[in-house]
């Protein structure tokens, strides 16, 4: 009985030791860019949601948020959500989230602005409080920032380890007359990202997101 | 700074300066540089050579060791082998020679009744007939008339003719009377020889059993008079041994990993699946877990019916505790196993689930199949509810792996002792030829001085010839000597 006290004793930091406290959910923002010239668009956004939503597993959390003329605001979040751990209560809730998201499909108005960095800000705090492990920024957008008048967003941003992955950027018209725009814009909001403590990279071909949920 | 900038005069001259002291130091130090040199080759030589031989020793010892369990395993293989032996003999013997007595009464009883049948059947030939004394003493009468005489004899002759047409049909009824009890002997008799067939086939079996218990005894002492040719034997066959254990377990282990696939998704739904231990998912290991306790129920089950011998605790319990043991083991393995039945049904509905909302994702409708579904449900259910009950098995397998695994790891163990014996004893035979090897380079350097030395050594030597011995005065040698 000594004995087995003993082993027990010895076997119990192996157990609890051991645990690993790191989280292995994964968290993901959607920011679809809803700026006038980037409306049209918006049924690529719809895909790429529902695509998350088949992709994500029970337990991760999903947002959706739209960049309009100030986007550092609760109510421009169209739907977010923790999936439940058991998978038929996530299968529903990944139904009603659906459902939500055609609704603001069918519904959405253009904005005058956008405001891509007060949708970064909404983001990372959202993925901050959800804890979880691998947290990922999907944007939906030319990446363009256009801000109205008042509105200040040129101090660093605080990444907290987001990724970024800026979706579907096109060549506006100005870049198709000077391409370096292109380049300078994507460089920028790189550096701030980086800057930040984040990541940041560019899909353009949406093929590709597939394997980048997969990693 | 260049050294030779230190010293004194061109360096073109003190270079072979330096060489030439540098030489004579050498030539100088020889004898302890090589008394060194052999010093620590030897002592090298003689470390590595006694590491070998403790490794011989030991290995030795690991040889003898395996060659003391593959003979105690064998021998109480034989002994198994013999224990079974007997108890088929007891069953046997209980089976077919316990109504041994009934029979023997049956026997003897139709017997008594064959031979009664028998006496009864025993031809009784007519009487003779009384009449021809008669016929004589008329015969031999003196004075009578011969019309008479004829008219007796006529009498007579018909008197017999009546008689013997009566004795006739009196021996023909009695005759028909004996073969119709011979006629009802004939089921007697067959019934008679299919009981002595029956006994005859199970003295055969008795016989065939002994003869297999004459086999292993004498397999037994074999082992025990000519113990190397059993420990070859026995160790060709654990090797065979372990390769099929090991076979019949990789496909155990891949019935497990189909048995874990079945039941990991549906866990998440009771467990959830977004909690971690570790690194592994909650709902993955609590399915690892379930399926380790199956084997594990299936082991004890196993080890109840005395089929294995893993566990001699369990081995060693009394008949009642033992089969209780059984039973509790086969409970919990039934509960598990229909457990395991309704995981496998909720794992359809969730899989039909997910396929349904992908579907509804990907922008199609959801379709909804009706009875074809029900197939692979019933299939998923009924294999979930089997697979736990195939695993048990898994005990067999595991029990010639484990035995046969020692006697392999205690060889493989010998082969690398010898191994390591061998390249120790190279070594050490390395070490002293390099160190003669380093004394031949050391005199190769000085080779010049050692030339010179040769040359003194070699020269005749001249001895004055006033200090001349004269022949007489030379003091003789050895056994001369004292003489």
């Amino acid at each position: 009985m000594k004995r087995l006290i003993f082993g027990l004793l010895l076997a119990a930091p192996l157990v609890f030791g051991c645990a690993d406290s790191t989280s292995h959910s994964r968290a993901v923002v959607l920011l679809i860019d809803t700026s006038g010239t980037y409306t049209g668009e918006i049924q690529k956004a719809q895909a790429i949601a529902n695509y998350l939503l088949a992709t994500l597993q029970p337990g991760d959390s999903l947002a959706i948020a739209r960049i309009d003329t100030g986007s550092f605001s609760e109510k421009d979040i169209i739907q977010k959500i923790t999936f439940d751990g058991r998978p038929s209560a996530s299968s529903q809730q990944k139904r009603a989230f659906k459902e939500k998201l055609d609704n603001f499909v069918k519904t959405v108005k253009p904005s005058g602005y956008t405001d891509i960095t007060g949708g970064m800000i909404q983001a990372v705090d959202y993925l901050t409080e959800t804890g979880a492990g691998k947290r990922t920024i999907f944007v939906f957008s030319d990446m363009e920032e256009e801000l109205a008048k008042g509105y200040v967003r040129d101090f660093p941003l605080e990444m907290n380890g987001c990724e970024v992955v800026a979706l579907n950027v096109p060549n506006l018209r100005k870049d198709i007359m000077d391409p370096r725009k292109y380049k300078n814009r994507l460089q920028e909001w790189e550096k701030r990202v980086v800057d930040g403590g984040g990541e940041f990279r560019v899909v353009n071909d949406l093929d590709r997101l597939e394997r980048l949920l997969g990693s | 700074m260049n050294t030779l900038s230190l010293l004194p005069g061109p360096p073109a001259l003190m270079v072979p300066l330096l060489l030439v002291l540098l030489v004579v130091l050498l030539y100088v130090g020889r004898r302890q540089a090589h008394n060194a040199v052999r010093a620590a080759s030897r002592a090298i030589a003689d470390a590595l050579r006694l590491a070998s031989r403790s490794i011989l020793q030991a290995e030795e010892r690991v040889q003898q060791r395996n060659r003391e369990v593959l003979l105690a395993s064998g021998a109480e293989a034989a002994e198994q082998e013999l224990e079974r032996e007997f108890q088929r003999v007891e069953a046997a013997v209980q089976r077919d020679l316990q109504n041994y007595p009934a029979l023997h009464r049956n026997m003897a009883d139709m017997v008594l009744k064959l031979d009664e049948d028998y006496q009864k059947s025993a031809d009784a030939p007519p009487t003779p007939p009384e009449w021809i004394q008669a016929v004589t003493a008329i015969s031999e009468l003196p004075k009578v008339d011969d019309s008479l005489k004829a008219s007796i004899l006529q009498e007579i002759k018909r008197a017999v003719e009546t008689q013997h047409t009566q004795a006739m049909d009196e021996y023909r009824k009695q005759s028909q009377e004996r073969h119709s009890l011979l006629q009802k002997m004939m089921p007697h008799w067959r019934k008679l020889r299919r009981n002595l067939t029956s006994v005859d086939k199970q003295i055969t079996n008795l016989t065939t059993r002994a003869q297999a218990i004459d086999k292993q005894i004498t397999e037994y002492e074999a082992m025990r008079s000519a113990p190397e040719q059993a420990v070859a034997r026995l160790t060709s066959s654990s090797l065979t041994q372990f390769v099929i254990a090991g076979l019949v377990m990789v496909i155990a282990v891949g019935g497990a990993m189909i048995n874990f696939n079945l039941i990991a998704l549906p866990m998440s739904e009771m467990v959830g699946g977004g909690s971690y231990i570790g690194s592994f998912k909650t709902s993955d290991v609590a399915a690892l877990v379930i399926i380790l306790v199956e084997i594990a129920m299936g082991l004890f089950l196993m080890e109840a019916l005395r089929i294995t011998r893993l566990f001699p605790l369990i081995a060693g319990l009394d008949d009642r505790q033992r089969i209780r043991l059984a039973w509790v083991a086969f409970s919990i393995l039934f509960l598990l196993a229909g457990v395991e039945s309704a995981l496998a049904f909720m794992r359809d509905q969730i899989a039909a689930d997910l396929a349904a909302l992908r579907q509804t994702l990907a922008g199609a409708e959801a379709v909804t199949d009706g009875g074809a579904s029900l197939i692979p449900m019933v299939g998923q259910m009924v294999l979930g509810f089997i697979l736990p009950f195939a695993l048990t098995f898994i005990a067999i397998p595991l029990e010639s792996f484990v035995q046969s695994g020692r006697t392999l790891l205690g060889l493989l163990l010998t082969s690398v002792l010898r191994a390591v014996a061998v390249i120790f004893r190279i070594s050490g035979y390395v070490a002293l030829q390099l160190g003669k090897f380093i004394n031949g380079v050391y005199d190769l350097l000085i080779f010049p001085l050692l030339w010179v030395e040769e040359k003194v050594h070699n020269r005749p030597v001249t001895v004055p010839a006033a200090e001349e011995v004269k022949p007489e005065e030379v003091v003789p040698k050895g056994k001369g000597a004292k003489a």
